[in-house]
């Protein structure tokens, strides 16, 4: 038992190296991967200053950009991962070790974390200090326990998605495309969500994101205490209980389908 | 004591479009033996990766069971990875990003090595293999030649007790091959360290390593048995090699000879040569060849009587070479 929980966190912290090491290996790609959304949450900043909107309103903007960097990584870097390693043969390499694929996924999402964050940090910092935005230090450590708690519950969703990648390959692609624009819109990356109509609001609560981000906001743009956003909180909690195992589920389910169909580790599908 | 491997009736059919159905296994019942190296011989599509994927708890059997060292394939599959390793030829070895050492280390730590012991093993498996000096490089500059001998580090990191090689000198040219064989033998049969299951379709390769060949054809195997016994029992079969002066030929005339067991054909173009290596139930029958191909206006270069090889083995059971049963194949 705890051989086996061993040699699983081993994989994982593994699975993280690759990703950090291959990040650091090529870093031109943290230049474009901080100034092309830079680029484009400053369409959004300039448009809210043309109408005279609250100046809190270009802090939405750069807090919307910093996470969409993460919705970025769970969609095409941590769920298509699987397709990725399909592809180039390392999956099958995973597939005939003794270890967990959640282990595998572990590792694949903390490096894409590690990564992530240095583009949402430079993001952020950039977006402050050009645009000025007023931001609340004072509950610094909720903004954070937000955070980790939206990071933890996107990742999940990406571990789910993963296992549709596993199986489904260029099929899966086509729904991660479709879902990338409609959370940038329903999750309100650029704007409030509370600006939307009730109905699509409460599509919108399907996705973690939305209720991360938008406690984030509430927090250091707004100033909101811990009691004020508790509800934000539960319902993070609420989707990483039930994402999680979900996730894990899911993936078995994959992996056997895939052994019974053959497609588990047929190329080029 | 369990068989190191042993098969029941293992059939695995794919079902692809409408009415489209293969079967790439038919009953095969196999046993192995600890320390065996064991050989699946057979052209493409032949179903020999599916067997090995089945084993390797990479595919699921549409029926039958499998087990290795007693472990059920299907129920027991993370006991069975434990034990096993997969390399396959003409595959990507891991991440072009990373060294060979960092790539070892990494599919170490899949297995849960610990630091210390991975070092050690990569160390000694680069010594082994004889590219130490390749350890800081990154992969993607590697050639096919180095990339195999990571690859096959990478199936030994665990110590295995059953190595499945699935055409492991693919692509590779010959001195390459050579010494891969070399060492996956002397793996097996000198350091006594395991069991391996290869696959194949290069004769000469089967015949060199394994102690034990199957030869299989559309899922089912059709002998089984050590290459000399195979060899030896074809021997009351006359075998000989054709040279003819022409690459256009039919050769359905060759089906009409009353004897003839199976042949194949090699055409060369730019020599303008087919080759051709025919099996016979007797010597009358390969003598009527010559005449029957003047008949043809033919003209024949060399006819020379051969040894058996484990081609012939194939061809007096199938009727045809390796090629020719490829590209009839689904």
């Amino acid at each position: 038992m705890i051989e086996d929980l061993v040699m699983n966190l081993r994989a994982a912290y593994a699975r993280l190296w690759v990703r950090v090491k291959g990040g650091n290996r090529e870093p031109h790609w943290i230049i474009t991967e901080v100034t092309v959304p830079i680029l484009s949450l400053s369409a959004y900043v300039y448009l809210y200053k043309m109408l005279n909107a609250p100046a809190e309103f270009a802090g939405f903007v750069v807090i919307g950009g910093t996470m969409m960097a993460f919705w970025s990584n769970v969609l095409w870097n941590m769920s298509a991962q699987f397709y990725w390693e399909k592809e180039t043969g390392t999956l099958q390499m995973y597939l005939v070790a003794p270890i967990s694929r959640m282990a595998v996924l572990l590792g694949m999402a903390l490096g894409g974390i590690v990564n992530t964050a240095l583009r949402a940090v430079g993001i952020l910092a950039v977006g402050i200090l050009i645009f000025q935005v007023p931001i609340f230090l004072s509950n610094t450590a909720v903004a954070i326990l937000i955070f980790v708690l939206t990071i933890i519950s996107l990742y999940a969703l990406g571990m789910l998605f993963a296992s549709l990648f596993l199986m489904y390959g260029r099929e899966a692609w086509h729904t991660a495309n479709l879902l990338q624009e409609p959370v940038h819109f329903l999750s309100g990356f650029y704007f409030p969500v509370k600006y939307l109509p009730f109905t699509i609001q409460l599509v919108a609560s399907a996705v973690p994101i939305t209720f991360g981000l938008d406690g984030i906001r509430r927090v250091i743009i707004s100033g909101e205490t811990l009691v004020e956003v508790l509800p934000h909180i539960a319902a993070l909690i609420v989707f990483i209980a039930i994402l999680m195992p979900l996730a894990k589920l899911a993936l078995d389910y994959m992996e056997n389908l895939g052994k019974k169909e053959g497609r588990l580790t047929l190329r080029w599908q | 004591m369990p068989h190191c491997i042993e098969t029941k009736n293992l059939v695995r059919v794919f079902k692809g479009g409408e009415k489209s159905v293969v079967k790439a296994l038919d009953n095969v019942s196999v046993t192995i033996e600890k320390g065996e190296i064991f050989g699946l011989l057979g052209p493409n599509g032949a179903g020999k990766t599916t067997f090995i994927k089945i084993l390797s708890t990479l595919l699921l059997p549409t029926s039958g069971e499998a087990y290795v060292e007693g472990f059920n394939v299907v129920k027991e599959s993370n006991r069975v990875r434990r034990i096993i390793n997969l390399v396959s030829g003409g595959e990507t070895p891991g991440y072009g990003i990373l060294s060979v050492r960092e790539n070892l280390w990494f599919f170490s730590q899949l297995y849960g090595l610990s630091s210390s012991a991975a070092k050690d093993k990569i160390k000694q498996l680069m010594t082994q293999l004889n590219f130490e000096e390749y350890a800081k490089v990154r992969m993607n500059k590697l050639s096919s030649g180095y990339k195999q001998r990571l690859n096959l580090a990478r199936g030994l990191i665990n110590d295995p007790h059953i190595l499945f090689l699935d055409e492991p000198t693919l692509g590779l040219d010959v001195l390459t091959a050579k010494n891969l064989r070399d060492f996956m033998v002397d793996w097996a049969k000198k350091d006594k360290k395991g069991t391996v299951l290869l696959t194949t379709h290069y004769m000469a390769e089967a015949d060199e390593m394994c102690d034990r060949v199957a030869i299989i054809d559309h899922g089912k195997i059709l002998a089984c048995d050590s290459p000399k016994t195979l060899k030896d029992n074809l021997a009351k079969n006359p075998s000989a090699k054709l040279e003819v002066a022409s690459i256009n030929i039919d050769l359905a005339f060759l089906k009409t000879i009353h004897g003839i067991i199976g042949f194949t054909q090699t055409r060369n173009i730019q020599t303008g040569v087919t080759t051709l290596r025919v099996i016979a139930s007797n010597e009358s029958a390969l003598s009527k060849i010559a005449s029957k191909m003047k008949q043809e206006n033919l003209k024949v270069l060399t006819i020379s009587e051969t040894e058996p090889t484990l081609e012939d083995v194939y061809i007096s059971l199938v009727g045809k070479g390796f090629e020719e049963a490829e590209a009839t194949s689904p």
